[in-house]
């Protein structure tokens, strides 16, 4: 038993068990991180920015030497329906302050490479087939050929977490809990890019994706400028999928074939076509995230928050987080349930659970109103701009009023009362 | 773009054996074979005349949407063995 023992094994090299890794490897303690894909980064998938200064709490350098693609200084938020759009674009020239564009496979295996040098061992292509345990206390894991032991074992193992299950410290996840996201990346000459978005070299542009084809649904489009290529991708609920019997990959090309965004991509090569699971179930569906020397981290303790787009940080965060408990149980030789229970607290104090519970319950509001805010008002508000840029022969006044009482007559007054309450509640859920 | 030129795009090392196993009873009597529209890979068809469910495995992108949405919950989804299956050169 002793040769194959290790102070910590962590259980995925995604953001979360990289930044666990090389948060111990720092403080000396013998790590090791297995992964199931042929190198760190081969299984995972993202729409594509990281932010930069939960990055840099993890990696300080990472600004010098890491492959990053493009700083982001616009983020556009285009409202769709079939045939209009109407755009917002918020733009700063402050372009490395905030987020930039990865390819996560380049990223990861930078990462992971850091961890390395840091002292963290690697194994690449190891499936974990489940957690070994010892009078209800995990002591290690077993793989496909061999059982490793630790004191300690971080799961960061994703969305899917087979070993959360197996130790039941997760439910059964619920259609209703996930978005399933697809992405294509095309290949496009960098200039080509920079004239489509105005950019530079450097800088990048972020489009958000409200309505057509998703306006029955809780789902939305995105699209990253990366150097040399685009990707653009969207997710939907799994529990609307079902409903709706969806392909989201038919739903993927409809979008492609929107007069607004067909011609962003034009021309471009399909590099990669892929897809993910997020997890959207936010606060309350925190699973219990230690136990008798164990804990979760990342997706796989469904640490995302949706609004922001935020998955990466939170995975690093939590992360380091279980690292640091790691250090302080391993300096004090306690590796149970109550020690471990320092990574709950340092989460809690973190911006990791404040922002989670901030949104606890506006996904659960909007749901229910999903037709409405993405399939309704983006085509009033585009009616709206349809009458005020209109030159015609009718008197604005009569046109204005008639706007204004179709949105009284089109639907029920019920639905309309039904949203300013979901839009009054789910502020007030996220001031209180 | 149909989805078998999509995928070809990608990087596969297949496995040998399925990673993906539904009990062939219960898709029997499932009523929405609902894996079979919503898998993003098209991995699932049915196959009236056997009735039963026919598995492309190997074409897996290994999202897991197909586990959680199944209707008898009895799908049984593993990761492919060590290294194989899917490889995301980009992500």
């Amino acid at each position: 038993m002793e040769q194959n023992k290790i102070e910590v094994i962590i259980v995925g090299a995604g953001p979360a068990g990289i930044a666990a890794g090389i948060t111990l490897a720092r403080a000396n303690k013998k790590v090791l991180i297995v992964e199931r894909g042929s190198f760190a980064g081969a299984k995972n998938m993202f729409g594509g920015a990281i932010y930069v200064e939960p990055t840099k709490e993890i990696f300080p350098n990472f600004l010098e030497d890491a492959p990053i693609e493009r700083f982001n200084i616009e983020h556009r938020y285009v409202l769709l329906t079939k045939e209009q759009s109407t755009t917002i674009s918020y733009k700063t020239q402050e372009y490395t302050k905030n987020s930039c564009s990865i390819i996560r496979a380049k990223f990861d295996s930078w990462c992971v490479e850091q961890a390395k040098k840091a002292g963290a061992y690697f194994a690449p292509n190891t499936v974990v087939k489940s957690l070994i345990l010892d009078k209800g206390r995990v002591i290690g894991i077993k793989t496909d050929l061999e059982e490793y032991y630790s004191d300690i074992v971080i799961i960061a193992d994703g969305v899917n977490s087979l070993l959360a299950k197996q130790l039941e410290m997760r439910k059964t996840i619920k259609p209703k809990n996930v978005a399933l996201a697809v992405k294509e990346v095309y290949k496009l000459d960098k200039n080509i890019i920079n004239e489509r978005f105005n950019l530079n070299d450097n800088t990048g542009c972020v489009c958000e994706f409200i309505g057509y084809p998703m306006d029955k649904e809780l789902g939305l489009g995105f699209l990253y400028t990366n150097k040399n290529s685009i990707s653009i991708g969207l997710g939907i609920g799994l529990e609307d999928i079902k409903k709706q019997k969806l392909n989201v990959n038919d739903v993927l090309e409809e979008l492609k074939k929107h007069p607004t965004i067909a011609p962003l991509i034009k021309d471009g090569e399909l590099q990669e076509y892929s897809a993910h699971l997020i997890p959207e179930g936010g606060f309350k569906k925190i699973p219990k995230l230690y136990a008798n020397g164990v804990m979760i981290a990342g997706d796989a303790a469904m640490l995302v928050n949706n609004l922001h787009w935020e998955g990466t940080n939170l995975a690093f965060k939590s992360g380091k987080l279980a690292a640091e408990t790691a250090i302080e149980a391993l300096n004090n030789n306690d590796f149970s349930e109550n020690s471990l229970s320092l990574y709950q607290q340092k989460l809690e104090n973190s911006y990791v659970i404040k922002d989670l519970k901030t949104y606890k319950d506006i996904l659960n509001n909007i749901e229910p109103r999903s037709a409405s805010f993405f399939g309704y008002y983006p085509k009033k508000i585009a009616e709206f701009f349809k009458i005020f840029t209109t030159v015609n022969a009718k008197p604005k006044k009569q046109e204005f009023r008639k706007y204004i009482c179709s949105w009284f007559t089109d639907r029920s007054l019920r639905e309309l009362i039904c949203d300013i309450f979901t839009i009054i509640k789910s502020v007030m859920g996220v001031l209180k | 773009m149909n989805i078998d030129d999509k995928l070809n795009k990608l990087k596969y090392n297949c496995d040998t054996v399925s990673h993906l196993n539904p009990c062939a009873a219960d898709c029997k009597e499932c009523k929405s074979k609902i894996c079979t529209i919503i898998c993003p890979a098209s991995v699932y068809e049915w196959d009236e005349e056997n009735r039963k469910l026919i598995v492309n495995y190997e074409n897996c992108l290994e999202c897991g949407a197909c586990k959680i949405i199944c209707e008898k919950k009895s799908l049984k989804w593993d990761y492919p063995r060590n290294g194989k299956g899917v490889t995301f050169k980009l992500g």
